[in-house]
């Protein structure tokens, strides 16, 4: 709790540090301040079926109409976005908005830039795997075969990023607990313990979720620094799980304390990009892993490298280890269900191909588990027809030996999906 | 008398030497050279806006708007750093591409892309830099340079307005072509049309200069201009597509900080690339 208000004092002096408007010899006041404000979107049709009989969910695995609008303004004192959703989901039977961005942007001193409001972030090095990104992620739109954009979930949050011969320093402070959009049981079927078996709309997932504003707050810190443009970086997080990783008595899922501490390095290797990233999840409610109802601490390591294989063609390849730290300990309390390995490991590949004047791209990202024997495939077919329509047609595959791990699990969510997006 | 001799004879061989210097053309290397940087090194940083139109032979037309920045680093006509902010169209708007270019034959330039929508920071492998730029028929080495270390250079005509140099790779299993002819203005040293043959010595590909203008800069407090293509067009004779390019908006010398190159300015790009 100390580190948290260490960084609280670090961000209460930098919004007095401030931002300071420049002179400007406009024509009306509204003028002076505002530069013209872009507008821009699309209007999308997306479908999707599922390919196997799921007993507890609709065949439709999306079926939405949805208009995204985009406005910013980009001024000498600072920048400002909105970005927001509407749609019509005939899953949910229901029509929806989200705003997904809201921000303010400026650069008060050479050394600094402040981002304030709703916001996507991202860091780290891994491809579709993230250790010290934990920012929080739609797994949900993920699965059913949303565009990739919708992986990332927006925050509400205060990014400081300060820059120094040293090294740069992002520091992004989340008043209230933003967790991942996680496996509900509302789109996708999902192994339940208690159940013992996979579930659906007949075993919604019910969270405990920490709420409190400025008391259940995320502090996310980035070190970094380029030389000879190979990236090093030094993350912490002090937080908390994202998706549930506990249960309380009464079993409702909750997001128990979690801090992490991790590094990366980026770089060219051979022709290729390789990159590896650790962290350590320390799980700060079950230090030594003897509550059986809350995930143990881990130990998690990336290693990647990326190449074009051919013109046009590029592959990459990632082995992925998450190790359960007090492994004995979660033996000894394990009560019922099946237990799981101390390590996991994944491996995935990509393959991209881009055709037709790079209009047509062909990719296949496969995640391989050899511990868990399951599988999870991503084919995608986009075309762009013109500059402002593209279609895409995809399926989200999973498969495996076991009904509760983590990719098998979904195995009856498997879909096909098509869309059609105009953007303007 | 002797002296006097000797003295003639002296002033015969330096005035000789003199005028040998005058009339000598250049050599094809200082060609070349000077061809090379006008092309791509003019200036210590520059910035153009750019719309590119990419043409079928069915006249479908795409389009792509950008704003490139770019800064001399290295040695003379070595290293440099571009800086791509694309505009349109709305599938790349706001997308970063960013390039630290190496001079050096062995070593792999370094590149980045910036994808607005995800937040990300994306390391691309260094690929065939004779890959299609952005989906147009302009190539990576077209957009920033072909290496002269790797071509052999032959003057093979010099006519009243060109220097015509023949270029052949010295690893020609690396490249679709087998020789490409480059027309270079002998006053500016442009190269205004470059002709490139297949591996059956079939012309199959141009890139022409259609106008050059002369932009007016500062380097050093002097008033100099540069001249600069503003419109070229590159053509594919086998697909019968083209595409043209035209750069407005030029400045040079405008004071590009390196910081501008880093992922800082990824992430949120400079007043100079958004203006």
């Amino acid at each position: 709790m100390k580190v948290k208000w260490i960084w609280m004092t670090v961000i209460f002096f930098s919004i007095g540090a401030g931002a300071v408007a420049e002179e400007n010899d406009g024509a009306s006041p509204w003028q002076q301040l505002f530069s013209s404000v872009d507008v821009h979107g699309f209007t999308e049709l997306r479908g999707g079926y599922r390919i196997r009989k799921d007993p507890y969910q609709k065949d439709m695995s999306v079926m939405e109409a949805r208009t995204q609008l985009d406005l910013s303004s980009y001024n000498d004192w600072g920048d400002f976005k909105y970005k927001g959703d509407i749609w019509g989901d005939l899953v949910a039977e229901q029509g929806d908005y989200e705003t997904r961005e809201l921000w303010f942007f400026t650069r008060p001193a050479d050394w600094m830039d402040f981002k304030l409001g709703r916001q996507v972030l991202t860091w780290g090095t891994g491809d579709l795997l993230f250790l010290n990104d934990l920012f929080p992620k739609d797994w949900q739109s993920f699965f059913i075969g949303r565009d990739t954009e919708y992986l990332k979930a927006p925050s509400d949050a205060a990014k400081f990023s300060f820059f120094t011969d040293a090294a740069n320093i992002d520091v992004v402070y989340t008043p209230k607990f933003d967790s991942d959009r996680y496996i509900t049981g509302q789109y996708l079927s999902y192994w339940n313990n208690s159940l013992s078996r996979r579930a659906g709309r007949d075993a919604y997932v019910y969270t405990d979720k920490p709420d409190r504003c400025f008391r259940d707050d995320e502090i996310a810190l980035r070190i970094y620094k380029n030389i000879n443009n190979y990236e090093y970086a030094l993350y912490g997080y002090w937080g908390f799980w994202k998706s549930p990783a506990g249960m309380t008595p009464t079993g409702s899922a909750t997001f128990p304390d979690l801090n992490v501490y991790g590094a990366s390095v980026r770089g060219q290797v051979a022709k290729g990009i390789g990159n590896a990233e650790i962290a350590y999840y320390e799980s700060a409610d079950d230090q030594n892993g003897k509550n059986p109802l809350i995930s143990n601490s881990e130990l998690r390591y990336l290693v990647g490298y990326t190449q074009e294989i051919a013109k046009d063609v590029t592959g990459g390849l990632q082995y992925y280890l998450e190790q359960m730290l007090d492994y004995n300990a979660y033996l000894r309390h394990l009560s019922g269900g099946p237990k799981r390995d101390r390590d996991r490991h994944v491996l995935t590949a990509r393959l991209t191909k881009l055709l037709m004047n790079q209009n047509l791209s062909l990719s296949m990202f496969t995640y391989y588990s050899p511990s868990d024997s399951d599988v999870y495939l991503r084919p995608n077919i986009h075309y762009k027809a013109t500059d402002t329509l593209s279609v895409e047609t995809g399926a989200n595959i999973f498969f495996g030996d076991h009904p509760h791990t983590f990719f098998s699990q979904f195995e009856n969510n498997s879909n096909i999906y098509a869309a059609v997006r105009y953007s303007f | 008398m002797k002296k006097l001799i000797f003295l003639l004879v002296m002033t015969a061989v330096l005035g000789l030497r003199t005028f040998a210097q005058e009339s000598a053309a250049p050599t094809v290397e200082e060609i070349v050279k000077k061809a090379n940087h006008t092309a791509y090194y003019q200036g210590f940083d520059g910035k153009s806006r750019v719309v590119m139109n990419i043409i079928d032979k069915q006249e479908r037309t795409r389009s792509r708007e950008f704003v490139i920045l770019r800064k001399n680093t290295g040695q003379t006509d070595g290293d440099q750093k571009y800086f791509v902010y694309f505009q349109s169209p709305a599938d790349v708007r706001k997308m970063v591409f960013m390039v630290h270019k190496h001079a050096s034959v062995d070593q792999e330039d370094d590149r980045w892309l910036y994808l607005p929508n995800l937040d990300l920071v994306k390391r691309i492998a260094a690929g065939d830099k004779r890959t299609s730029f952005v989906g147009s028929d302009f190539l990576y080495e077209d957009v920033s340079g072909r290496n002269l270390a790797e071509d052999t250079h032959l003057l093979v005509q010099t006519t009243d307005q060109y220097y015509v140099v023949k270029n052949v790779p010295i690893k020609p299993e690396t490249v679709e072509f087998s020789s490409y002819t480059v027309f270079i203005d002998k006053k500016t040293y442009m190269p205004m049309k470059m002709e490139f043959y297949d591996k059956d010595n079939v012309l199959y590909r141009t890139i022409e200069s259609i106008k050059v203008e002369q932009i007016q800069a500062k380097e050093a407090d002097q008033e100099v201009t540069y001249p600069t293509v503003t419109q070229s067009v590159v053509k594919d004779l086998k697909t019968g597509s083209r595409t043209e390019m035209t750069f407005s908006d030029i400045q040079y010398n405008i004071g590009l900080s390196d910081d501008i190159f880093t992922e800082r300015y990824l992430r949120r790009p400079p007043r100079e690339a958004m203006r």
